[in-house]
């Protein structure tokens, strides 16, 4: 099937299987390996990504179910070689360690900086509920996010 | 994990979809957010030949005040429901079950006619629809035709929704037993489905609970209102004690599932525990 997708503001268009995950196509078809594959079963938020405004498991979705769709991803939040202040907020205060989870991790906080631009440490957990680091015990990840609310 | 080769339709209009489902029958599975069926098709559970996706018709979303009860287009998101204003204020139980499910991204995609007509008896919505007695819209090539909630949830996985048909509408009354309900979760710490998941619709009059409808979701094979409970809660001030004895009746008489993490005896407990806490919570 033939799906066309705007990527990181550049439109692809590409004929997939029917049954391609979105986390495949843009890995796979548009060698957009930021994104990563975790669990693969919609629990652990490493292939987080935004489409059309909302962060979502791009592991649970089909690419032919965004045919049309405004797509970011972890590639696309940085601009003229200057990272997105989430992304200086996760280095400044040291939010990774293995950085396996991290794209996941900035895209589920980008949706909650969106919403709520001024979180609370118990708001940043609840927000990041579906999204498993293994390597932080989090403390640092909330910091990174407050830090990224603080610089924005 | 990958699912099994399917062919893939989208329909733009729920008499597209109608047609497609008549045309493909048995061999068709409705798409809708996608967040139980592809974990399912992925885990190859599900295996359907055909899917036809409705996840496109704009007239299947949203959420509409019609003065004596709340329109819910099928395809509303679990998030459009946890932060709307008007669902939040004229049945609170339902946000709070929307906002229980899953986590963020989950909610930002799966939608309240796919988690009914999925009917997964470890769904949060159930129990909430129940409590809010709710009408939910079917349509099929016949027309539309309308179930009460107490009608919907037949067994395991089983709804009143009929091979050729489409769950397109749920209907909330905006009565004052809605305005003050509530949903409270006990919820399973990894995969956050609820051991129990208790709704509560209270309308009290100086302290006194005139009317009350309890619904409940995870407990048992399907959702299920608590008579027990409600007859116990209703005509009663309500208290501490009141509130003990009334929860101290849910689940009597009924059968209550029992898994590898929870044992019957102990979900039994805590649907008591938690319709005390809940009918507590609305009757203050």
């Amino acid at each position: 099937m033939q799906v066309t997708m705007t990527v990181n503001g550049a439109s692809f268009t590409s004929d997939v299987e029917s049954r391609t995950l979105l986390v495949q196509h843009l890995r796979d078809n548009l060698n957009l390996t930021g994104t990563h594959v975790g669990c693969d079963t919609s629990s652990c938020g490493a292939c987080t990504i935004v489409v059309n405004g909302e962060a979502v498991k791009s592991c649970t979705l089909l690419a032919v179910q965004c045919n049309g769709a405004e797509i970011t991803t972890i590639e696309g939040l940085a601009s003229n070689n200057a990272l997105h202040p989430i992304q200086e907020g996760f280095r400044e205060k040291h939010g990774l360690q293995c950085g396996f989870c991290t794209p996941g991790m900035i895209m589920a906080s980008w949706q909650l900086l969106e919403r709520n631009p001024n979180p609370s440490d118990g708001e940043i957990r609840h927000a990041l509920e579906g999204n498993f680091c293994r390597c932080t015990g989090y403390d640092n990840i909330v910091k990174a996010v407050q830090w990224a609310a603080q610089n924005s | 994990m990958i699912p099994a080769a399917f062919e893939y339709y989208r329909a733009s209009s729920v008499d597209e979809a109608l047609a497609l489902m008549q045309q493909h029958g048995e061999d068709a599975k409705v798409l809708a957010g996608g967040h139980s069926l592809v974990p399912a098709m992925k885990l190859r559970l599900a295996t359907p030949e055909k899917l036809i996706d409705i996840g496109g018709i704009s007239g299947l979303q949203g959420i509409q005040d019609r003065g004596d009860h709340i329109a819910i287009g099928a395809l509303t998101t679990h998030w459009q429901l946890e932060s709307s204003d008007l669902v939040q204020q004229k049945a609170s139980a339902l946000s709070q079950a929307a906002g229980a499910i899953g986590d963020v991204q989950v909610r930002n995609r799966g939608t309240i006619g796919g988690a009914l007509a999925h009917a997964d008896p470890a769904a949060d919505y159930p129990g909430a629809i129940l409590a809010l007695n709710a009408t939910l819209v079917i349509r099929g090539s016949g027309g539309e035709r309308t179930v009460a909630a107490s009608g919907f949830f037949t067994g395991l996985w089983e709804t009143a929704v009929q091979d050729g048909e489409l769950l397109t509408e749920i209907r909330i009354p905006t009565d004052a037993a809605n305005a003050n309900s509530c949903y409270l979760k006990f919820p399973q710490p990894a995969s956050r489905y609820p051991y129990v998941g208790c709704a509560v619709a209270m309308t009290t009059s100086g302290g006194t609970c005139s009317d009350v409808r309890v619904g409940f979701s995870g407990v048992g094979e399907s959702a299920f209102r608590d008579s027990g409970v409600e007859n116990a809660m209703r005509g009663q001030a309500v208290s501490e004690a009141s509130a003990k004895f009334a929860g101290d009746q849910a689940t009597n008489g009924r059968s209550v599932l029992s898994d590898w993490s929870v044992s019957e005896e102990y979900r039994r407990a805590m649907a008591k525990v938690f319709a005390k806490r809940a009918l507590l919570q609305v009757g203050r």
